[in-house]
């Protein structure tokens, strides 16, 4: 059977998927914010910005208004049909982006690079960003994440072996490179952050394998045994860099690390880290002809 | 908690200290990169009598016209050390007494909150939904065509806005004192 998009019941179903990623906090990052917030000494500053970001992301889902004012980078990451056109539904995400941005679930964000001038309605040049793969299901799997601005200007990129941190071309090298980043980051990528590590690719599979690791569930555990042992050691040992929520001092720098790797050549080892918000937005839309629906 | 209305004067800005909880009302003005490239290197005369003894908040919100007013939607703080190059003459050629963003600043700004009398207060991150309640209404926007909705400066009256000082007029950071030991911490880690 020939899968068939209907372009206006897309649309809509795009747009509410944008309004629930921007204006609803994740079940799994809030509890785990929570979880931050009982560990931190009662009356800090720590738990009180905890409580203020726990507030604000209520706030925002009862009133429908974006959590966070800067709204991102739109990353799509979607899984089509066989036959389904790229550039149909592509053309459905562009105008689905605007509508959103007219409804104030999104922020103008897009300046051209060149001019300086904002496009007004977050189109441009690889904006939204979509990335494609193609399955046997007969429906459409569409995610999206907003990584915001700060949190964007923190994320780094390592190249192993690096002489000033003494990291050698392995795991324990890996770890040295996240530790390093995440201290240069203090406050300024919105502590507590969720880390998606990308170990090998080139520069940019490496950044794209660390990127996707911030759909995956806080809670669940990586399958691959020395992934999921290095994604609890670095979350251990990065919650005692003191640097706490906004930078403030506290336990709760980091909500979870992620941990995903590509083949590389042998010439090359690099270790990209995307650093993501607390206001971690993301939100998953399955579209078929008989089914709509939201996780 | 403290609570201040801008503008005010320095004696009060002087009062305050590392660790202050700092309740805002009154008249704020936001302002970005292009807003700060723009007053460092312009030094545009017509907002003079607006900034004098008041707050400049790095904030670029999102915002809903509605019946021809501009309505706050998401109006958290944007990292203010983009700003570094500029803020402390900023400070010093308006008249300002506090800053409002995240984050924190570094020493040029340190030193020019000592000097000129003046504050960095520190907002939440991503808590844009909880501040732009706190915004009661939308006087003005200026540069609005030329620099976009996000860059463009907005001046809003706000109601209980909650930030914390984290650099104050006395040389005191706090954001220094975390770095300071957190990076004690990570070296140790890394040389295992």
């Amino acid at each position: 059977m020939k899968f068939e998009i209907d372009e206006k019941k897309l649309h809509n179903a795009v747009v509410e998927l944008i309004r629930r990623a921007s204006t609803q906090l994740p079940a799994d990052v809030i509890s785990a914010m929570e979880k931050g917030r009982d560990s931190e000494e009662p009356g800090s500053p720590a738990q009180s910005v905890l409580k203020l970001m726990l507030e604000n992301a209520q706030m925002a889902r009862e009133d429908e208004t974006p959590i966070c004012q800067d709204t991102g980078t739109n990353i799509y990451y979607v899984t089509v049909p066989v036959g389904v056109s790229l550039r149909k539904v592509e053309k459905v995400i562009v105008e689905a982006t605007k509508t959103a941005t007219e409804k104030a679930y999104l922020r103008p964000n897009m300046v051209d690079s060149i001019t300086g001038r904002n496009t007004g309605d977050n189109s441009g040049v690889m904006s939204p960003l979509i990335h494609f793969e193609e399955w046997d299901e007969p429906k459409i799997n569409m995610q999206l994440a907003l990584k915001g601005g700060g949190s964007e200007n923190v994320s780094a990129q390592y190249k192993l072996p690096d002489n000033k941190l003494k990291a050698g071309r392995n795991l324990d090298g890996v770890y040295k490179c996240v530790i390093d980043a995440v201290n240069k980051a203090q406050g300024l990528g919105c502590a507590p952050g969720i880390i998606g590590l990308g170990i090998g690719g080139d520069r940019a599979i490496g950044m794209l394998i660390a990127k996707k690791q911030i759909f995956r569930n806080i809670d669940d555990t990586n399958p691959d045994s020395e992934m999921a042992k290095l994604e609890e050691k670095l979350y251990k040992d990065l919650n005692i860099l003191g640097i706490g929520p906004m930078g403030f001092g506290g336990n709760t720098t980091v909500l979870g690390v992620k941990v995903g790797a590509a083949h590389r050549l042998p010439a090359s080892f690099f270790v990209s880290i995307a650093y993501m918000c607390w206001a971690d937005r993301h939100a998953t839309l399955n579209y078929s002809s008989e089914e709509v629906s939201y996780d | 908690m403290i609570s201040l209305k801008f503008p005010v004067s320095e004696e009060e800005v002087r009062t305050l200290k590392v660790g202050d909880e700092v309740s805002l009302n009154g008249i704020m003005v936001l302002g970005r990169d292009n807003a700060h490239a723009w007053m460092y290197e312009e030094k545009p005369d017509e907002i003079r009598n607006l900034l004098k003894g008041t707050v400049i908040y790095h904030c670029g919100p999102v915002v809903k016209k509605v019946d021809d007013e501009w309505i706050f939607v998401a109006a958290g703080p944007t990292t203010s050390i983009r700003e570094e190059p500029y803020q402390g003459d900023v400070l010093k050629e308006y008249d300002l007494r506090a800053v409002i963003g995240k984050g924190g600043m570094g020493d040029k700004t340190l030193a020019a909150l000592k000097e000129h009398g003046a504050v960095y207060l520190h907002a939440i991150g991503g808590t844009a939904a909880l501040l732009a309640k706190a915004v009661v209404k939308v006087h003005d926007v200026l540069k609005l065509e030329e620099f976009g909705i996000p860059e463009a400066m907005w001046v809003i009256e706000v109601k209980d806005f909650p930030t914390v000082v984290t650099m104050d007029s006395h040389g005191q950071s706090l954001h220094q004192v975390i770095k300071g030991k957190s990076n004690i911490v990570a070296d140790k880690l890394i040389s295992g």
